[in-house]
């Protein structure tokens, strides 16, 4: 038996699900009622995240068993430092967002505030989830959700960019499915922790089979992270979306970076005899390239949001070159920069926006235009944000950065990390 | 049995690439049904193919066939079958917004006028 502060671990998935069937179901034509609910709801689960990570801080892995079926059979949510951060992070991020959309985004369309909360509950499923499978179902949570909140509100250019959004996604999940059912063949297990212990034990003969199942799921992840050369969906998404939904949609690129470093640093990490590290000839390499599109697009964008949608590009190729380190500095560099560039980055897309409304007929173009109300302070944190996202000194991404060329050092490839960073710099 | 299930994959799989690859949403749809259907036949293939045997505890039988594949597959027809639904639909209001079906953004990006970064 569990005691009952055990079952905390499962109400970030089960609270902001139960929010948005409530608010379909009973609040449907009150937006005020509605931005109280999912206000407080994600008010709640601040909360929640913030006592979790308390309780997780000291260090030990709590899973929890979902109706007491015994692992490997039941389904697992697993609840550690790691996740618990990424939770606080998700949560509060989500309180930013949700107060923002209550300022009037959310009554361009109908149902912001369910697909919010059916968002979250994906983002949450798939940051708490110990089973790979679970990871996919998860991702499809989180993804139609996200589907619904980037049409909110409508316009033939939403509606292109979301069909070529959704259908990068379903080819993604389709890949998904094939690297499941190959690891599952060779190892019969899905669960995580399960497959840790299987992978290295595997036969010599299926070991080219798992390693096609472990690279294709990676293929997946780095699509969601938004990775060179499968990047290309994500300024397009961005910048025809609205800028709570960005702001919200950027955790997912968090997601696909999360999941790398649970399969390919728990799964096939170090210990994992003929497969130990499957990914990691290709993802410091392929962050490196995604650091310099990045900044190149940085360079060449001629709209408020594509520069910021570049930014978060080139941010994810800086995480990645982190945590494709894989060993201890270079993910603890990786998770305090993840952290920082994901406040960052959705702080410049909920200014970007704000700007966006302002200017009228200019909108988030980079054009002379009459002055705006408020514009010392926009200004103002616009600079802030930038700043921030591009690590000068007095703020935290300066830190984030410095520990990241730190944990480089024993790398052999580090003059290349070093080479492909100063342009980044100089954006 | 295998080669034939093989086979079909394959050529499932092949029909869904080649349609994907084309500029319109209705052919991208049509591939990317073909694709799950490849893929949920591929999904079932993994518990190893067997005739004749039960998935479930029965007392008189002489082995089972593996059931957590069959779990997996009908997750994954629902979720494609949801997503189609929703592409679907996101396709048709796209053309009857915008008068064409091409799946690259031809939607004119907002006209600069002039000044770069």
């Amino acid at each position: 038996m569990t005691a009952p502060l055990d079952h905390m671990t499962i109400l970030p998935v089960i609270l902001p699900a139960m929010a948005a069937a409530f608010l379909v179901l009973a609040l449907r034509h009150h937006l005020k009622r509605q931005r109280i609910v999912s206000i407080g709801v994600t008010l709640l689960l601040v909360g929640i995240a913030a006592f979790l990570l308390a309780q997780a801080s000291d260090g030990t892995v709590r899973a929890y068993r979902l109706g007491d079926w015994p692992a490997p059979y039941g389904i697992t949510l697993v609840l550690d430092r790691l996740s618990a951060t990424l939770l606080l992070l998700t949560a509060l991020l989500a309180l930013c967002v949700v107060v923002y959309a209550a300022g009037g985004v959310d009554g361009r369309g109908r149902h912001f505030h369910p697909l919010f909360q059916f968002q979250l509950m994906g983002i949450n499923g798939a940051f708490l989830t110990g089973d790979v499978f679970n990871l996919f179902v998860f991702f499809e949570v989180m993804l139609i959700a996200s589907y619904g909140l980037m049409l909110h509100g409508g316009g033939p250019g939403r509606l292109k960019a979301g069909f070529q959004y959704v259908a990068i996604n379903l080819l993604a999940s389709v890949v998904f499915l094939v690297g499941v059912g190959l690891i599952y063949a060779v190892t019969g297990t899905l669960n995580m922790a399960d497959l840790a212990v299987k992978v290295p034990q595997v036969a010599e003969a299926d070991a080219g089979l798992l390693k096609a199942g472990a690279l294709l799921l990676f293929l997946v992840f780095a699509t969601k992270a938004a990775l060179v050369p499968l990047h290309w969906w994500l300024p397009a998404t961005y910048a025809g979306t609205s800028a709570p939904a960005a702001a919200l949609v950027m955790i997912m690129t968090k997601v696909g970076a999360y999941a790398i470093i649970r399969i390919y640093g728990l799964v096939f990490g170090a210990g994992a005899g003929p497969l130990a590290l499957a990914a990691a000839p290709f993802v410091v390499p392929a962050a490196l390239v995604t650091l310099v599109v990045g900044a190149i697009g940085l360079v060449g964008s001629r709209t408020l949001r594509d520069l910021s949608a570049f930014a978060v590009i080139a941010s994810m190729g800086t995480l990645l070159v982190a945590i494709g380190l894989f060993d201890a500095p270079g993910l603890s560099a990786g998770l305090y920069y993840l952290v920082h560039s994901t406040l960052a980055g959705a702080a410049l897309f909920l200014i970007a926006g704000l700007v966006q409304e302002q200017r009228g007929a200019a909108s988030d173009r980079l054009v002379p235009a009459p002055a705006m109300a408020g514009e010392t302070l926009l200004g103002g944190l616009f600079f802030l944000a930038a700043v921030a996202l591009v690590g000068l000194p007095p703020l935290s991404g300066f830190l984030g950065k410095v520990m990241i060329l730190e944990a480089t050092q024993a790398a052999t490839i580090w003059p290349w990390i070093w080479g492909s960073s100063s342009p980044r710099a100089s954006s | 049995m295998e080669l034939l299930v093989a086979a079909a994959i394959g050529i499932l799989t092949t029909v869904g690439i080649y349609l994907i690859l084309r500029a319109h949403t209705f052919p991208v749809i049509l591939g990317l049904t073909f694709l799950s259907y490849a893929v949920n036949v591929f999904l079932f293939a993994m518990g190893r193919l067997a005739i004749d045997r039960p998935p479930v505890i029965s007392p008189d039988a002489a082995g089972y066939t593996d059931p957590l594949p069959q779990a997996l597959v009908l997750t994954a027809i629902v979720i494609s079958f949801g997503m189609t639904a929703l592409i679907v639909v996101l396709a048709l209001r796209g053309y009857l917004e915008t008068g064409s079906d091409h799946s690259t953004l031809d939607v004119p990006r907002r006209t600069d006028a002039g000044g770069g970064a």
